[in-house]
């Protein structure tokens, strides 16, 4: 082992607390527990503070549209009688080209705020760019590392044009093979800049995304009088969930179900340098949505904001032949040319509109944009290039890394259940692992049934199996 | 040939050889090393491999290994997939009323 290595991450809470400028250990007690709420309350911002902060660097507004050709589309599929109305919040049209804009838009300012020179974000996605772009519009410095080549020394795709567009925006990008030691390069930069660390996941990012969902919500009701009946989230790390369900409870839409969709990418390690460039995702998919969702804390803070399990009510995979077909259909029948990670949540909510009756409505809250490298026609390239067979037929049988089974027909776009059960299980069975405890108060025990959403005696059941004493 | 001081330059750097690796990593990964490309301006003339000093666009120096001048993207939309265009065919024969998705 690498002894600068070694020295980095033992200072590694200490470097976080200066890069983020937040004591996380004043929100916790008990054995495992910590005050969400007033996390979110005494870090973040008030819903009007960010829509305000958003509002001057014009992030957010997007516009809610009817896919009325998909939602017949769905009808015609459908039994008699089902097939809800289909809706789009075309995020896409924020100033970095997806809803990211919101969390960087929050995380920014708040860097600024705080009289940090430069910000820096670990990410491979469109966190990147968003975080890019508003580090120009504030006349910040900006450093983004990605994970982004096999040791190879080939990249993904989709990857590569995030650090060109990272750098379009003025931006230093750092591309590293795959390894989780990402981390490593992460508080060295932030150890040698003093910049602000810009996560994903802290309250003010969190909160950034709470106007998506309240901007859903009024938008909604001005135009049909109600609330949705379903909102889908594409779901990795869960903050676009969180701060979206969160957005919608403070617009009152408390009816409105929220469902969580990934694309499945089972079988494929994410730290693994062989399977890296066998996924035609690099987000979106169930390699971050399932792990962040039962340990959430595994983030680079101590206590992440996103908590998917606090909101979700459903939570569904699609696979990704399926994302692609309906990033094509979303292109040819409905006119809107998106990238097709965003697309996630689209994928499952035309098959979930075919289970809901013809006066239900469902809401697919994201759009992302496309562009070289981040386009199906990129991705499938890159796939087939990669040894992936694409073909059409039924999309049931794709195996992540093998294929990707384009539906021959769109009846065969089937969004399938994962049991939330089972993830709240591995949630508290990772609390208890990660803390190292073999005792929990009773104060833990309502933290846990919050943080996750469990019944009390289910709570009681796992806690009993994983033979932890109550106090 | 030599890449002269002040040329935008593309680098790469060893961060962690295979040995130095984190330990809780799979068995393919744990045998390469960790790599890291950055960009920035070269600080004296030098040949392509040779260790150089460069100073990035945040200002930061890094020093590593040259690798190339005038870095450039070319990344694009992929070949031709067939599948694809029948998505389109097949879905507006749909929406018509038809049920068949031939071109």
């Amino acid at each position: 082992m690498n002894s600068s290595y070694d020295r980095m991450m033992s200072r590694r809470s200490d470097i976080i607390r200066k890069s983020v400028g937040i004591d996380y250990s004043i929100f916790e007690y008990g054995k495992i527990s910590f005050d969400y709420e007033k996390m979110m309350k005494e870090t973040g911002y008030t819903l009007e503070e960010m829509q305000a902060i958003q509002g001057e660097t014009g992030v957010g507004n997007t516009p809610l549209l009817e896919l009325r050709n998909l939602t017949k589309l769905a009808r015609k599929l459908a039994p008699e009688g089902k097939g809800a109305r289909i809706f789009i919040k075309d995020e896409a049209s924020n100033p970095s080209g997806s809803f990211k804009a919101r969390r960087a838009a929050n995380a920014v300012y708040h860097a600024k705020k705080l009289g940090y020179k430069g910000v820096i974000a670990a990410t491979s996605g469109n966190y990147g760019a968003a975080v890019a772009s508003q580090a120009a519009m504030l006349g910040l410095k900006c450093i983004i590392v990605q994970e982004c080549y096999d040791s190879k020394g080939k990249g993904q795709p989709e990857i590569i044009e995030k650090a060109r567009k990272c750098e379009a925006y003025g931006a230093e990008v750092l591309q590293l093979t795959v390894g989780p030691e990402l981390f490593y390069i992460f508080l060295k930069l932030l150890d040698e800049t003093d910049y602000f660390n810009a996560s994903l996941y802290t309250p003010f990012g969190i909160a950034g995304v709470e106007t998506l969902g309240y901007e859903l919500a009024m938008q909604f009701r001005e135009r049909e009088g109600r609330d949705p009946d379903v909102v889908v989230c594409t779901n990795a790390g869960g903050g676009n969930l969180t701060g979206t369900a969160r957005g919608l409870i403070k617009g009152n839409a408390t009816k409105t179900q929220i469902v969580g969709a990934s694309v499945n990418l089972k079988g494929l390690h994410m730290a693994s340098d062989t399977d890296f460039n066998k996924k035609s995702f690099t987000t979106g998919h169930t390699g971050f949505g399932i792990p962040f969702a039962t340990w959430p804390d595994r983030s680079d803070v101590p206590r992440s904001a996103a908590r998917p399990l606090r909101y979700i009510d459903r939570y569904v995979l699609v696979n990704q032949g399926e994302v692609f077909y309906m990033t094509e259909a979303l292109a040819q029948i409905e006119g809107l040319e998106r990238g097709p990670a965003g697309n996630t949540s689209l994928a499952a909510a035309f098959s979930l509109a075919q289970e809901m009756d013809e006066n239900e409505t469902i809401v697919v809250q994201e759009t992302e944009y496309t562009g070289a490298g981040k386009h199906i026609g990129a991705q499938l390239s890159f796939a087939i290039d990669n040894g992936c067979k694409v073909f059409s037929g039924d999309p049931k049988n794709e195996v992540a890394g093998e294929n990707i089974i384009l539906p021959s027909h769109p009846t065969q776009i089937k969004a399938r259940d994962i049991d939330i059960d089972k993830l709240r299980k591995s949630y508290i069975k990772n609390c208890v692992e990660m803390n190292n405890i073999s005792e929990i108060t009773k104060e833990d025990i309502s933290f846990l049934m919050d943080d996750c959403r469990v019944s009390e005696e289910k709570l009681f059941d796992t806690l009993r199996e994983l033979k932890i004493k109550t106090i | 040939m030599v890449v002269k001081k002040g040329s935008w330059v593309r680098v790469h750097d060893i961060i962690l050889t295979a040995k130095e690796r984190a330990s809780n990593l799979p068995e393919d990964t744990k045998k390469v090393p960790l790599e890291m490309w950055t960009k920035g301006v070269l600080q004296s003339d030098a040949k392509l491999g040779d260790r150089v000093r460069i100073k990035t666009i945040t200002g930061r120096e890094v020093e590593a290994e040259l690798i190339e001048v005038d870095p450039y993207y070319d990344h694009n939309y992929g070949k031709h997939v067939p599948q694809l265009l029948d998505i389109g065919v097949q879905l507006r024969n749909l929406l018509a009323g038809g049920d068949t998705d031939e071109l």
